[in-house]
């Protein structure tokens, strides 16, 4: 191939994926113009993509409304993701470590128990988990969106795999320093694991921060719903306000991309590494 | 925790076969204190409610009611009555969530492994790129589901503007299935691409530049190297988006809400309906073991075909 066919078809494919990538981020771009129009812009047959007059009125309407606490699901949505990511940490790393570490009778029966639930088709857990919620008096509150979840053994799954990647001999050599297990653990293995841990964080809190089917039967009232359950409550609305759905939509979004602005490459390299070492 | 940090090793006798190295100084239960945290909410909430959930199928079961009788298989015999109420419009679900599959995976196999392909080479923008078409999968379906509906809609959409149509994307059949597939693979697309594309990272090299050395077309190399390396790859992906496909609701209950006369409103839609809003949970979970059983059949049927041909 010559030089400059294969410069005629880089060039082409840059003009390829920028294309699709302009119009691959369009809609979203829409979704922030219409968060600045008014009512009736939004409303408009004409699309506008730079709003005129451009206005801040829905921001301030949804963040000032009696029905839909935006603030206060927010919060809830920010609490149950951090809580949630947390715990699956929490309870996941230390089942991982063992099951990837330590000798015990019954570790390949509970490794093979755990990683069979995977398979799982997680539509059987919906309504028995209602009930045990239920049971917990814990429907209509933050447990039901923060706990259950983190049952899942992907969690365990993910860190296992990591961990045996990891090399023996500092465990060992902490070990011939008189460190028990727990030690060990805290002191030597959990620090190399950082990176498995934050992309696990940041999966679990993306998983429970984008949730919807869960929580809009799980919480009831206005003041306990998140954010995706709370927008979903103008579904049935005979009228729809676009500008407010659209700030409403703005605002369940900063955080998500936030994050992925800031770890990106965590998030992206975590989600395509994740399914493969099986 | 405490118990676990004052632990000090004792002589080492109660473990006379341990190796040397990891397992030496450990009290026997050690290893079941790392685990206990993680087990008590699997088994709260994964091995118990396999188990209450068929229970629950087995009775005529509303949260508000007393009494809870016992019905045997009966939930499953309506279920499997197409005449039936239950029946009629649980085998709706079923159409819908069967439709649903049947279009949207093969084109959230296909184009994710183009935009991979495009993807996998060393240019400048490359990861900008990913991240661009990965994008949409961080919002959530509830961003997407409202978004998507503005955009769809009928009279002041953008989707008809630009395009020049005057289609009711969320109301009418055919058109909803378009708009439910599109959306879908708009959001996630990328989740795909990306996995193809670690998967591509994995072949090594060497194996494309030997088919080069001798003489392979680039499209006998992509069926003579690619795609065999990437076989464990897209078995995930085929499985992973199979199921994922199987268990759409969001998008659903946001842009159609079931529109036209419930024929989009998916199975795990209707069981969520008919467990939650309308507290038939006895009902609802002999509908979520039927799912269930098809979606491990589905499963089967592709680790089962994947394996066959790698036999050949």
């Amino acid at each position: 191939m010559t030089r400059d066919t294969r410069g005629l078809r880089r060039a082409l494919l840059h003009l390829v994926l920028a294309v699709v990538a302009a119009l691959y981020l369009s809609p979203l771009v829409y979704m922030v113009s219409t968060s600045f129009k008014t009512r009736e812009g939004a409303g408009s047959t004409d699309p506008q993509w730079i709003p005129d007059p451009l206005t801040a009125d829905a921001y301030r309407e949804i963040l000032n409304s009696a029905d839909s606490p935006i603030l206060t699901w927010f919060v809830n949505s920010l609490a149950a993701a951090t809580g949630h990511a947390a715990l699956v940490l929490v309870t996941a790393a230390p089942a991982a470590y063992a099951l990837a570490r330590l000798r015990f009778r019954g570790r390949n029966t509970i490794f093979t128990v755990v990683v069979a639930t995977l398979f799982v088709p997680p539509v059987v857990l919906l309504i028995p988990n209602f009930l045990i919620v239920n049971e917990l008096a814990w429907v209509d509150s933050l447990p039901a969106v923060i706990v259950p979840a983190a049952a899942g053994a992907f969690g365990v799954f993910f860190l296992r795999q990591f961990f045996l990647t990891l090399p023996g001999e500092l465990e060992e050599a902490a070990e011939l320093d008189g460190c028990n297990r727990w030690q060990i653990f805290t002191s030597v293995v959990l620090p190399l694991a950082r990176p498995a841990l934050v992309t696990l964080f940041l999966l679990s809190f993306l998983t429970n921060w984008n949730d919807f089917l869960w929580p809009i039967y799980v919480l009831l009232s206005p003041e306990s719903l998140t954010l995706p359950a709370g927008l979903g409550n103008f579904q049935g609305a005979n009228n729809i306000r676009y500008d407010l759905l659209m700030a409403g939509a703005v605002i369940a979004s900063l955080p998500v991309i936030a994050l992925y602005l800031v770890a990106q490459r965590w998030v992206i390299e975590g989600i395509s590494r994740s399914g493969l070492k099986g | 925790m405490s118990l676990l940090t004052r632990q000090k090793s004792p002589s080492g006798a109660a473990e006379p076969a341990a190796p040397a190295g990891t397992a030496r100084r450990m009290r026997w239960w050690t290893p079941y204190a790392f685990l206990a945290p993680y087990l008590t909410l699997f088994a709260v909430f994964m091995v118990l409610p396999i188990g209450f959930g068929f229970w629950t199928s087995l009775h005529e079961w509303d949260i508000n009611l007393p009494a809870k009788p016992f019905v045997g298989l009966d939930n499953y015999a309506d279920l499997f009555d197409p005449a039936g109420v239950d029946g009629g419009r649980f085998w709706t679900a079923m159409r819908a969530t069967a439709i649903f599959t049947l279009f949207s995976v093969p084109l959230l196999i296909v184009l994710p492994l183009l935009v991979a392909l495009l993807m996998n080479g060393r240019f400048r923008g490359r990861n900008l790129y990913r991240a661009v078409y990965f994008a949409p999968y961080v919002l959530g379906v509830a961003v997407v589901g409202f978004l998507w509906r503005f955009l769809l809609d009928g009279n002041i959409g953008l989707v008809n503007h630009y395009l020049g149509l005057d289609v009711q994307w969320t109301t009418d059949e055919p058109p909803v299935w378009v708009a439910l597939v599109g959306v879908t693979v708009w959001w996630t697309l990328g989740l795909n691409a990306v996995i193809f594309l670690a998967g591509l990272q994995d072949i090594p090299r060497e194996l494309h530049e030997a088919a080069m050395v001798d003489g392979a077309s680039a499209w006998r190399r992509f069926l003579a190297v690619t795609l065999p390396g990437l076989r464990p790859v897209t078995v995930f992906v085929v499985n992973a988006t199979i199921l994922a496909s199987a268990n759409m609701f969001g998008q659903s209950y946001l842009i159609t809400a079931g529109a036209p006369a419930d024929r989009t409103k998916t199975a795990i839609y209707l069981i969520a309906e008919t467990g939650l809003r309308q507290f038939d949970m006895g009902t609802a979970s002999a509908m979520s073991f039927i799912l269930a059983a098809f979606l491990m059949a589905a499963s089967a049927l592709v680790f089962g075909a994947f394996r066959d041909r790698s036999r050949r």
